[in-house]
């Protein structure tokens, strides 16, 4: 056997020579100021009581200040040439179609009010009105999602392209990152709804619509700030 | 919701499982840790190999990689073994992208942060399982993706790890085609299962600590993987941007990069950069919370400020956030922001020496042992600390404009990376070893590891400060082209002799590991064991010593070289063979529970940990995780689980 792997004598260990002088005795886990030996139980919360956020709203949280950070990657690069000191948008382009975009924003603005709605229903135990309300959520995020490409495709024939210049590969890229958002959060919601209307949800058991209900407010909390960006800034 | 489905689990163990949900599939954590760690170990010698062989062109420019020749001459990268220009570019991007993506993140990160997590905070596994699992079969394919483009027309991405536009947006500059766009595509992917790690640890920790593991009484090996699992949430993404600008610039002809179009390159540094540095800390907090760990356990004392520790990784995630212009020196900054980002860089220097001198602090006085753990420990420590100050010259922007781009940058990451993390993650194997598959590995091969890994890291890695310094520039492919550096030739090939014995060096480890998991202990195999041992010490020691006799250039030249050579050679070879016939245990033995005496709570659940991890009841906390040698107890240990005597518990409030 090897000798480092047999327990040692469980007996007080022997200084070495020159070391500091012992300190006093101190209570284990007790307040030696400096927490040394990691210890300092008396002020900090017990972890076994019930946590302020239930790991289904955390998990959520984690994954939405990743989302953010992913946006301000492409936000960053759109400032860095928003602001390069060239004309904007680039002279010869076709214009962003701002007013029908607006009306479109009040479409996406509004099914996070109808997506609140939902929640406030299933809390309420309401099991009619949430696979309504969740119905009316997906449908203006298709709505939503359908204005858009119907406006790519016109803009596309204007010649605004992705390999254009650097306003279209912007333009495409961050409005296309955040349409593909709009699209995947429309294909969970229509899983939660499914389920929904299978009524697996209930006021006790409400994650998997708190979840999805996250992420539809992400999408669309982003958008406004997008729509500011690359269509009126 | 998964928190009543983990409980669950603990409390009869039903999953027998076939073996899919067993081996491949699997939910439980400790299965998905111990998967990180194959796959990184198998990626290191991938990325090891890239290395030698590019090692070899810069000693012995553009003559045949021995072992290489039978090649066809047709062949794109090394025709009969001989290293193109492209191929070198490729093999340098590649080894850095595969050791930093995919081995010492799924180690560290992957393996550790599954593994260490839950058992540590007495939790019956991660919050989100399937995550978990999906975490690791996504990181899978990102290894498949990286990979793979090492089989496309046109070469692997080759434009650096950095992958610095437009050399890597405009395919016509670097010859390479799907390679690059592959690349970009596989660190996608990878920061996908970076974030469902990020999630599942970060969740996991804050909602399922035992009953009394308070923050303060978490250890700081889950504290640093804590703070490890922020920055990946955080930085991870901005590449995954950064990666999608670069996929869209090669695929959809979009201009984000090229300047000829527009674009604008040094947008690709500050995104790459803004995530890079809090990358190498990335790489770098769980190997210091590794050595927070094992330190104290191998002293038996308590960790020197405990507090301390845990503010000042706290303290470095935050500043890593506003330092990455020092990368930039040299890209036409502003000298005024240089100065800024100077400033900023030199502030991690304090909480960084916080922690050097906290772990000096924890030595001092201590009853070493010096274990195999403990041995990689200390040379994390002293090795971080080279790098860490060769760091602060280069944070100096009058000092980094004469050192930029040289072998200087090269020996610093290494040692931080290398020295730091790698010697970190071989400890933390072995330390933690017992609990993962139920038995230690050998000490004695692991002493013989250790110090050959040891000895010639430093060989290879503290040389190459003298060449940047000297101007050698990092990434040429052949140095002999330059007039200047034709004269420090011999030290690169000093370099790639000791390159070759640190690969070398590595096979005691690989024996130490089959034999342990497969329990191979067989009389013959302990023989060959010692006797590959032995002549790997042993050629080694003949190279060495022939090369001292005779010079750097041509070290066999005479039979002076050959008979101390061979005389070297022979004693070697009986010493190690000796040593390790005397010393090695039975390999792959069964494990005791708590081997090291260590008081975290992992030791507490069975050896090796079953499903749930903690039979019927969790354990509860009641007391620190360092508290070795309390005075007036009886035993120099206790675990976390054990009450405070009485007596002291008044005292307390
Ligand atoms: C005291 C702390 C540190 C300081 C002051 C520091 C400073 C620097 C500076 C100024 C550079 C840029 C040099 C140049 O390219 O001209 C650099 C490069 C680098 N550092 Fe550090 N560093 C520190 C710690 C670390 C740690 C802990 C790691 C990783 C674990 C690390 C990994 C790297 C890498 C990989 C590069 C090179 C990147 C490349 O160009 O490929 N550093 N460091
Ligand atoms: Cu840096």
């Amino acid at each position: 056997m090897n000798p480092v792997l047999e327990a040692p004598p469980k007996e007080k260990r022997e200084r070495w020579e020159g070391a500091p002088p012992s300190p006093p005795p101190e209570p284990p886990d007790g307040n030696g100021g400096n927490g040394n030996g990691g210890g300092d139980d008396s002020r900090d919360s017990s972890p076994s009581g019930k946590p302020l956020l239930g790991n289904t709203q955390l998990a959520m949280l984690v994954l939405i200040a990743a989302e953010i950070m992913f946006f301000s990657g492409l936000i960053g690069a759109f400032l860095v040439f928003r602001f390069s000191g060239k004309p904007w948008p680039p002279p010869f382009q076709p214009r962003l179609p701002v007013e029908v975009t607006a009306v479109n924003t009040a479409l996406l603005l509004l099914s996070s009010y109808t997506m609140v709605r939902a929640q406030l229903a299933l809390k309420k135990g309401d099991a009619k009105a949430l696979p309504r309300l969740l119905t009316v959520t997906g449908v203006l995020g298709v709505v939503f999602l359908a204005i858009q490409g119907y406006e790519w495709v016109r803009l596309v024939n204007f010649g605004l392209t992705a390999s254009a210049n650097v306003y279209g590969s912007l333009f495409y890229s961050i409005i296309g990152t955040h349409g593909f958002h709009v699209l995947s959060a429309v294909v969970w919601l229509v899983a939660v709804l499914v389920r929904a209307h299978l009524g697996k949800y209930s006021a006790r058991n409400p994650n998997g619509v708190v979840a999805c209900a996250m992420y539809w407010h992400l999408v669309v909390g982003l958008w406004p700030i997008l729509f500011y960006l690359v269509y009126l800034l | 919701m998964s928190e009543t489905t983990a409980d669950a689990h603990g409390a009869h163990d039903h999953h027998e499982g076939g073996f899919w949900s067993t081996y491949v599939f699997s939910l439980d954590h400790k299965m998905i840790a111990r998967q990180f760690l194959w796959l990184g170990l198998i990626m290191m010698v991938v990325g090891g190999m890239l290395a030698l062989i590019f090692r070899w062109q810069l000693a012995w420019p553009e003559t045949q990689v021995w072992g290489f020749e039978w090649i066809s001459d047709e062949s794109e990268g090394m025709p009969e073994g001989y290293v193109t220009p492209n191929f070198y570019n490729m093999a340098v991007t590649m080894h850095a992208t595969i050791m930093v993506f995919l081995v010492v993140m799924p180690i560290l990160v992957g393996c550790f942060g599954n593994f260490l997590i839950p058992l540590m905070i007495g939790a019956r596994d991660m919050a989100f399982p399937v995550l978990n699992m999906l975490s690791f079969w996504v990181a899978v394919l990102g290894a498949v993706i990286m990979t793979a483009g090492f089989f496309v027309e046109g070469g692997h991405a080759a434009a650096g790890w950095t992958g610095y536009a437009p050399l890597s947006t405009v395919p016509e500059y670097s010859g390479v085609f799907m390679g690059q766009t592959l690349w970009a595509l596989s660190l996608f992917v990878l920061s996908f299962s970076s974030l469902m790690g990020s999630i599942n640890y970060i969740t996991t920790l804050i909602n399922m600590r035992t009953e009394g593991m308070t923050w303060f009484r978490v250890p700081l090996v889950v504290w640093s993987l804590f703070v490890t699992a922020i920055l990946g949430l955080l930085a991870l993404p901005i590449l995954g941007s950064a990666g999608a600008m670069m996929i869209f610039d090669r695929v959809f002809e979009t201009n984000f990069f090229n300047p000829a179009k527009g674009g604008e390159p040094l947008l690709w540094q500050h995104l790459f950069w803004y995530f890079g540095h809090p990358e190498v800390y990335i790489l770098i907090l769980p190997g210091m919370g590794i050595a927070s760990e094992l330190l104290p356990v191998y002293c038996r004392k308590p960790i020197f400020g405990y507090r301390a520790m845990v503010y000042a990784m706290l303290a470095i995630a935050f500043l890593s956030w506003i330092v990455w212009g020092h990368h930039m020196f040299q890209s036409g900054m502003n000298p005024a922001l240089g100065s800024a980002f100077m400033m900023t860089t030199l502030v991690i220097a304090i909480p960084s020496a916080i922690k050097t001198f906290n772990w000096l602090g924890t030595l001092w006085g201590g009853s070493i042992r010096f274990t195999v753990p403990m041995l990689h420990a200390l040379a994390f420590v002293i090795l971080f600390v080279i790098g860490g100050l060769s760091g602060i010259f280069m944070a100096s922007n009058v000092v980094d404009i004469y050192i930029h781009d040289t072998y200087f940058i090269v020996a610093h990451f290494h040692y931080v990376i290398f020295g730091g993390s790698v010697f970190a993650l071989f400890g933390g194997i072995q330390h933690w070893f017992p609990k993962m598959f139920g038995r230690s590995m050998d000490e004695a091969l692991g002493k013989v590891h250790f110090w050959l890994t040891f000895i010639f890291f430093n060989m290879v890695f503290f040389p190459m400060h003298i060449l940047g310094v000297g101007g050698h520039m990092r990434r040429i492919y052949n140095p002999l082209q330059y007039e200047f550096l034709q004269g420090m030739q011999p030290i690169n090939v000093m370099i790639t002799l000791s390159a070759l014995a640190l690969g070398l060096s590595q096979i005691p480890f690989v024996f130490n590991f089959f034999a342990t998991v497969f329990r191979w202990n067989a009389k013959w195999f302990r023989v060959l064991t010692q006797a590959v041992s032995g002549l790997v010490v042993g050629f080694i020691g003949y190279k060495s010593a022939a090369v001292m006799f005779e010079g750097l250039m041509e070290p066999e030249a005479s039979t002076g070289g050959r008979i101390v050579g061979t005389i070297v050679f022979v004693a070697l070879t009986v010493w190690i063979y000796r040593y390790l016939e005397k010393n090695m245990a039975p390999l792959g033995a069964d494990a005791p529970q708590n081997p090291w005496d260590a008081n975290t709570l992992e030791w507490v659940a069975p050896t090796p940990a079953p499903h749930g991890n903690f039979g019927p009841t969790l354990p509860v906390v009641r007391r620190g995780p360092y508290e070795y040698s309390v005075p007036g107890e009886s035993a120099d240990w206790a675990p976390q689980t054990e009450a405070i005597d009485p007596k002291y518990a008044e005292a307390g409030h």
